[in-house]
């Protein structure tokens, strides 16, 4: 192991040991009194043995927690330009609003009476959301964008099995799409059937067309594109699907290029999800908690899942099981998850639609639009792009830039890092060698955008410049160098395991 | 606008760049028909009060459960959380970082899973576990799938006391597979044959302890049974501190082990953002779903942590993935990790005999009531009391008396009246003498 | 000494008598990079040309390998659960897959022979 200091501590980064190696038998961080004594009800199943949790004091666990997470990159701290994962500012109301006794201490199953304010915002941001994507109906449980595409496909499977038709089994999906979009295509036992794109970048309207037939259940198709493009004949495509009987996913992982600039309603979805984590800034945690309302057209409306709030004469009421004939919920294809949806999420994604209204939500898009044509256009003589703009919210390069310099996508993103930046989407989409994904989002001012490229730049020039070894040894400057994961993947150690005992030795 | 640092001339300058007249001319490829012109029928951008002021309101309406007394559970348990665990996962750096796709800048995440799974592998006894699911249902209903997969068989056997939502989740993750799900009427007194549904066609068992009664069970011959014929035993933990009193899934044989982790660091929520559990043995790491994180070094030789075995994803494996997760439930794992090394061995057990202690008063308490029987020979925390009348009818009139008395048996079994008066009641750590008073005095007014 | 034949997806086949050993060419394991994972066929198991016989990982990638003939698993190369890296450093040697008991063994003498494969392989370039 190399390191420069006695301590392996470099100035503020200070190394930190797993929690389980600074345990001491006996300390806690939490003070609490005797049980009282009563007659045990557990029936002879108590625990034997130890757990083997470590016994930390709460200052030496403050410690810990504050030094890994001076180990991370955040949008806090910089631009963090990931495409596909809008990974814009969290506004902090968002997680006052979240944390009001009001919303985060209410227990799922209250009695309906107690928690009218709680139905009241469901519904509202469902309305929101309704008018935003210009759909009659929403689904709220669905905890993360995969989680909606599933409640989607499965309204889909269920709409077709209603109607008696079981033979469709085959779903449309471009080879550019993201991979939930197969895997949940899979999971709603369909196959996939993917279909190319075409030399702009947008999927091919003839091999959607060429590939219809009556065992099409339908297409899913991400729009804007994840090659950050948006699909200028998507209102054919949803023809082309529905006049065979299929219906018409959108994944809407890039809503974040068209809020307040059109709606996937006019375009003939008939399901799309929307990611309250991306789109309406919800924080990413380090890869969760998300949430996925699905928006759904009127003919998938019924299949919707449990449970689902319904007012009546001013009272918010929870629809929790397949009801009457006649009531919401009669058709439902069932329950996803337990409870009611991802509430936190809820709160935060609300307030921030409230903050920017009608007139902030269409100026973030067109400020996200901007930003990335901007990027696209500044560093079009250094960089190389595979489609012509403009683009939506995502600047997309290829790596025909780094042709012959020996330096590959991956030595240039972790060039970006020892410059400050956590480097953009690199190796996906698939369909595009090297690629490199490019989004700022709007909360960006030009002064940093204009940094970002000046890095982006410079680095296309040294590496042109013949320096490979210098993007090679990248990074430098990070907490850790390049990590080695094919050691990690052909001997996974997947938790800490206590150090064997050490043999008696003579002291 | 408070959130958007461009303003017009910024605007007008990098259009100059791009070479476009307006910015509209960006969004040329949107169809005209699917164009909005003009605003959304929205209200207009808000200040921070006018929000605060609206959703301050909606959020009066409710009734918070630690605003009085509580003794709600049935999946989802009031525990008190430590003041740090908050505090330390609003830190920036855990709030607002992505998925720890670049490893050498998200340590601070990677080593924070590798805790997490290190912790849920201890309290579960399991093998390993992976760095979180949605929420308990869904990685039961994962579960389920995987057995499915390690077997290749396509039947799977529901305890009939497993958690009614649970149950439904597994059967719509199913309902399109190959897999089919068969379930038994509800078990109130903890006794069913499952090892006799077995057969070779069973892909799993699934199992809850303690159970959606309050049951506690062990489930050691049934696991045994399970491996003589071939399948898999799920067993399903909805309430985590009991894990800190009660024999683990793992020392009972479970193959698998899918649980809830709300109950640690995470909160009410009226449902969500909550932490799925999900373990397993070794042997079936490659049929796991949801991302693992595993321990390397660096090109320096230290000690680094790296997301792996992403090969089962859906992100590398499409199609053919294990599951099609991919956005799980960090930030509450990090909460959950935080609770846990704040409890600790020892706290742990303390908190799970604060609970039990809680509990056992107040099944006394109610069961000294004339009319009210409690029908759990063991319980943990939480435990199924029988009524004269309507469990929701009490409850409703108990709101009345400022106490939320529990969840009515028959809320998550609408088409079960026979069930109509039982009610399932939870205590914590969090629960005064004074609240169990409270609740006794309120229970012999509204049942006189 | 039994001759190799190849196939256009990168495997290599040597038939001794009704027992054909199957790898990965260098050239695959090159393609792949650092090879983490294998995942063989239980000896026992039938598989037809064409069918999935196995799967290789590296660190980013899946890959199927297609059985090049018919036939029947008689052995899978236990070495490779240990030591996955023996695909790169050994892919045409101690990195085989599976041996095959071969239906047909004219199913082998129709694939592309040694030089065959080196032309076809040029030609990808």
């Amino acid at each position: 192991m190399k390191t420069d200091t006695v301590s392996g501590n470099r100035g503020l980064d200070l190394e930190e040991p797993l929690l389980f190696e600074l345990g001491r038998k006996g300390r806690t961080g939490v003070d609490m009194p005797d049980a009282p004594k009563v007659a045990s009800r557990l029936g002879g199943l108590e625990r034997e043995g130890e757990i083997g949790l470590a016994g930390v004091s709460e200052p030496e666990v403050i410690r810990h927690f504050v030094r890994m997470s001076r180990n991370n990159y955040s949008i806090d701290a910089n631009l963090y330009p990931l495409g596909s994962c809008t990974m814009k500012h969290n506004p902090r109301l968002n997680e006052k609003m979240a944390r009001l006794p009001g919303f985060g201490d209410v227990h799922p199953l209250q009695p309906e009476s107690t928690v009218q304010g709680a139905l009241e915002l469901i519904n509202t941001l469902g309305h929101w959301l309704k008018t935003i994507t210009g759909m009659p109906a929403v689904a709220m449980p669905p905890a993360a964008g995969a989680h909606g595409e599933l409640c989607g496909m499965m309204a889909i499977r269920a709409a077709h099995e209603a109607k008696g038709d079981t033979k469709r089994t085959r779903v449309l999906i471009p080879e550019s799409a993201h991979g939930t979009n197969p895997a949940t295509a899979a999971q709603c036992g369909f196959t996939v059937d993917p279909i190319p794109g075409n030399e702009r970048g947008r999927i091919d309207l003839a091999a959607v067309k060429a590939k219809l037939g009556a065992d099409v259940a339908g297409i899913m198709l991400t729009n804007p594109n994840t090659l950050g493009l948006f699909e200028n004949e998507v209102i054919e495509v949803a023809q082309a699907i529905h006049s065979v009987g299929g219906y018409f996913y959108a994944d809407g992982a890039n809503f974040n290029a068209i809020v307040g600039k059109a709606k996937p309603g006019d375009m003939g979805v008939d399901a799309i999800h929307i990611n309250l984590h991306k789109t309406f800034s919800t924080p990413h945690g380090g890869g969760g908690p998300g949430s996925g309302p699905v928006a759904f057209s009127a003919a998938l409306a019924p299949y919707a899942p449990l449970p689902m709030v319904v007012e009546r004469q001013g009272r918010f009421h929870l629809i929790e099981h397949r009801g009457d004939k006649g009531e919401p919920g009669e058709k439902s294809f069932g329950r996803m998850r337990t409870f009611n949806g991802q509430m936190g999420m809820f709160v935060r994604a609300l307030a921030y639609m409230m903050s920017h209204g009608a007139d902030g939500l269409r100026q973030v898009a067109e400020d996200a639009v901007l930003s990335a044509n901007y990027i696209m256009a500044s560093c079009k003589d250094d960089m190389t792009s595979p489609f012509p703009g403009p683009c939506m919210h995502e600047a997309l390069f290829d790596d025909r830039f780094l042709e012959g310099t020996g330096v590959t996508t991956l030595d240039f993103a972790k060039a970006m890092i020892d410059e400050g930046y956590h480097p953009m989407t690199v190796y996906f989409p698939l369909v595009v060698h090297g690629a490199m994904l490019t989004e700022p989002t709007e909360t960006e001012s030009k002064e940093s955008v204009d940094r970002f490229i000046h890095v982006l730049k410079s680095l296309a020039k040294k590496a042109k410049s013949g320096d490979a070894q210098f993007f090679k040894d990248a990074p430098r400057y990070a907490p850790r160098r390049r990590v080695d994961e094919t050691a990690a993947a052909r001997n996974p150690v997947l938790r800490w395991t206590p150090p064997a005992p050490k043999a008696q030795a003579a002291e | 606008m408070r959130y958007l640092p461009l303003g017009p001339d910024d605007r007008a300058k990098m259009l100059g760049v791009i070479g476009a007249k307006s910015v509209d001319e960006l969004f040329k490829d949107i169809p005209q028909k699917a164009r909005i012109t003009g605003l959304l029928d929205l209200p207009m951008h808000a200040g921070e009060l006018q929000v605060e002021r609206t959703l301050g309101a909606m959020a009066a309406k409710n009734r918070a459960a630690g605003a009085g007394p509580s003794f709600l559970g049935a999946g989802s348990y009031r525990h008190h959380i430590p003041s740090a665990v908050d505090h330390l996962i609003q830190r920036s750096e855990f709030l607002t970082s992505y998925t720890p796709y670049q490893p050498e800048v998200a340590q601070g995440t990677l080593q924070f899973l590798f805790e997490f799974q290190t912790a849920v592998a201890m309290l579960s006894g399991m093998e390993v576990a992976n760095a979180s699911m949605y929420e308990g249902g869904s990685s039961c209903a994962e579960a389920v799938l995987m057995a499915g997969r390690v077997t290749g068989r396509s039947k799977a056997v529901l305890s009939g006391a497993l958690h009614p939502h649970y149950r439904d989740t597994v059967r719509t993750f199913c309902q399109f597979s190959p897999v089919t799900v068969e379930h038994g009427d509800p078990v109130i007194d903890g006794v069913e044959d499952l090892a006799g549904k077995l057969g070779p066609d069973v892909a799993c068992v699934v199992v809850q302890t303690p159970d959606f009664f309050g049951n506690l069970h062990d489930y050691t011959k049934l696991g045994a049974a399970c491996r003589a014929a071939g399948a898999l035993l799920i067993v399903v933990v909805t309430e985590v501190v009991s894990l800190g009193a009660l024999k683990s899934p793992g020392q009972m044989g479970a193959d698998i082990f899918a649980g809830e982790g709300q109950s640690l660091g995470v909160g009410l929520n009226f449902g969500g953002p909550y932490v799925g559990l999900f373990a397993t043995k070794k042997q079936y790491l490659r049929q796991m779903p949801g991302r693992l994180c595993g321990e390397t070094t660096d090109a320096d030789g230290r000690r680094a942590y790296v997301l792996t075995l992403s090969t089962r994803e859906q992100h590398i494996r499409r199609e053919k993935a294990t599951s099609n997760i991919c956005t799980n439930s960090g930030l509450c794992a990090l909460a959950f990790g935080i609770h846990v090394s704040l409890l600790g061995e020892e706290g742990i057990r303390r908190l799970a005999a604060l609970n039990h202690a809680a509990a056992v008063q107040l099944a006394d308490a109610l069961g000294a009531i004339k009319g009210v029987k409690v029908r759990n020979k063991t319980f943990f925390n939480e435990f199924t009391v029988e009524l004269p009348g309507s469990a929701t009818d009490v409850v409703e009139k108990m709101v009345g008396q400022g106490v939320l008395a529990g969840v009515p048996v028959q809320r998550l079994y609408r088409d079960r009246p026979d069930l109509a008066n039982l009610l399932l009641v939870a205590a914590s750590e969090t629960n005064t003498d004074a609240d169990r008073t409270a609740y006794v005095a309120g229970l012999k007014k509204v049942l006189a | 000494m039994a001759e190799r034949r190849f196939t256009k997806d990168h495997e290599w086949i040597e038939l001794n008598g009704a027992v054909a050993t199957v790898g990965i060419t260098n050239y695959a394991q090159e393609q792949l990079g650092d090879v983490v994972f294998v995942d063989l066929p239980a000896a026992g198991k039938k598989i037809t040309k064409g069918g999935e016989a196995a799967v290789v990982e590296s660190v980013k990638a899946a890959s199927e390998v297609y059985a090049p003939v018919s036939g029947e698993v008689v052995e899978s190369n236990a070495e490779l659960a240990k030591n996955p890296a023996l695909v790169n450093s050994a892919a045409e040697s101690g990195g085989w897959f599976v041996k095959i008991k071969v239906a047909d063994p004219k199913e082998v003498s129709a694939l592309m022979d040694a030089a065959a494969y080196k032309k076809f392989v040029d030609g990808l370039h």
